[in-house]
């Protein structure tokens, strides 16, 4: 998968994830590893780089990589486990032979032009039904395809969603901020700076579950938990959490979330729940004006 | 596991696309530490619906799945293959399926048979205008018989042979049992060395 451009603002990792698997659907990586390649994905962090790996597995494939860069480097010197003097040299010398040839052939490519793209959300119960922030929900009778179309139907019904119904007005109770897809320290950061100053919604909860418990102490030294407690979020420990309402996280019936996570599947977040996939700034946002929104509209 | 050769059964239609594995069986049911017990899971959202397909006989004693495209999608969860095993299918008949779906039940002795979508549809109207009708799925021969048709489906050879010869990553492990032990035979003493499995009592 090749991106080139630079990201427009507001416009993230998680935004690039959800329009690559709108368009290429949630099988359309199956039997494949994919490489994330272009200029986009070279300006990205290490973070973003994950955001963008770790749903690869929404749109079937087996795994997803990015060439080791700089970047790459630079985020692991001096981590835990990672190689100290001479042997740290002598990796790095092996890591950066660790890319594609020039003329190396792909068995499928996909390119996208990052210029173009918005703030992204779904509106459905995969990670493939999603759209522009800035579009309305989409009718069955957009779908040529007979299984998309019932699967749109399906979908509908389930998120209790009208078509036409422009996403900004869609109202949620909870906003959940963590996962393995969005946990780490650059989303907290990201989420802190949107809500920094501002309260959330009357009547609206938000979540905010660090990834692991180093990046819960960190975003600690950093002021961030205060950040949240501030504006009215529940700070919490590392873990999944809501991401699969496994643990007593969970949506109640009909109860309707904006989740950092990876996946919108019916029953995911909890029996009835209904789950929209955002970045960390529309968590932010939406959590302050109560309807999914962007930094933008702050 | 038990090997596959050929299996009739009830076939149950799924006129559902995109049913990932949290469908399948939702993460509230993955707490068990034994591979049993997980029917109770299986489409727990679903099974409250009297229309559901599985509410309904005699679908409900059905053992081949026909399913909708991107069935098994999502989460790895071997589980899903579990759950659906446990309830009584042995085959699930669909045109695209999760990756590692597929490939946790070619393990688990599930078979994935996969065939164009027209016969998915063929097999839905089949199921449905003969409720209860058997189908015979032939592992060997690659074939789905349904009344007077046949279908082919596909199946990779590594898959269908392990299917065939009723092995799992341990049994496949053990089929090299007299090299494993030869090699541990000429292994100095002091090296580590596997021991026997510690049986039950």
């Amino acid at each position: 998968m090749t991106i080139n451009g630079a990201l427009p603002e507001g416009v993230t990792a998680k935004d690039v994830v959800l329009a690559l698997i709108a368009r290429v659907g949630t099988g359309g990586g199956a039997g494949y590893v994919v490489e994330y390649r272009g200029d986009t994905i070279e300006n990205m962090s290490m973070e973003g780089r994950m955001t963008i790996c770790n749903m690869s597995i929404e749109w079937g494939a087996r795994a997803g990589l990015v060439a080791p860069d700089q970047t790459t480097f630079d985020y692991l010197k001096g981590r835990p486990h990672a190689p100290e003097g001479d042997d740290w040299d002598a990796a790095v010398a092996y890591w950066r032979t660790l890319y594609s040839d020039p003329d190396a052939t792909f068995d499928r490519e996909v390119v996208m032009d990052a210029t173009q793209l918005t703030p992204f959300v779904t509106w459905g119960t995969n990670p493939g039904q999603g759209v522009g922030l800035g579009e309305s929900v989409p009718s069955p009778e957009d779908y040529d395809d007979p299984s998309d179309k019932a699967a749109a139907e399906r979908a509908l019904e389930y998120m209790a969603l009208e078509a036409g119904t422009p996403m900004r007005e869609i109202r949620v109770d909870t906003v959940f901020l963590g996962s393995c897809t969005n946990g780490r320290i650059e989303d907290l950061r990201l989420a802190a700076s949107v809500i920094k100053g501002h309260k959330i919604a009357e009547g609206l909860r938000m979540l905010v579950v660090p990834g692991s418990a180093r990046v819960r102490l960190q975003a600690m030294d950093e002021g961030l938990d205060k950040v949240f407690i501030d504006a009215g979020a529940e700070w919490r420990e590392a873990g999944c959490s809501m991401c699969l309402g496994m643990n007593p996280d969970t949506l109640a019936p009909g109860e309707r979330s904006a989740s950092t996570s990876n996946r919108n599947f019916e029953g995911r977040q909890g029996k009835g729940g209904r789950t929209h996939l955002v970045s960390p700034a529309v968590a932010a946002a939406t959590a302050v004006r109560g309807t999914l929104s962007s930094p933008s509209d702050l | 596991m038990d090997a596959f050769s050929t299996h009739t059964g009830i076939v149950t239609p799924l006129r559902r696309s995109n049913v990932d594995t949290d469908q399948i069986i939702p993460a509230v049911y993955l707490k068990r530490v034994t591979r049993s017990g997980f029917e109770d899971g299986l489409f727990s959202a679903w099974r409250n619906d009297p229309e559901f397909i599985l509410n309904q006989a005699p679908y409900d004693k059905g053992t081949v799945l026909v399913a909708g495209p991107d069935f098994g999608t999502g989460s790895s969860r071997e589980h899903a293959v579990w759950a659906l095993q446990n309830y009584g299918f042995k085959v699930v008949i669909g045109s695209r399926f999760g990756d590692i779906f597929r490939s946790n039940s070619g393990k688990a002795g599930l078979l994935i048979a996969l065939v164009p979508q027209n016969v998915v549809e063929a097999l839905w109207v089949y199921a449905e205008s003969n409720p209860g009708a058997e189908v015979t799925v032939d592992l060997a021969e690659r074939q789905i018989t349904a009344g007077e048709n046949a279908y082919t489906f596909e199946i990779d050879d590594y898959t269908r042979y392990r299917l065939l010869n009723g092995l799992d990553d341990i049994g496949l492990t053990l089929t090299h049992d007299a090299e494993i032990a030869a090699y541990e035979g000429r292994r100095a003493s002091f090296k580590p060395r596997t021991i026997p499995a510690r049986t039950a009592g």
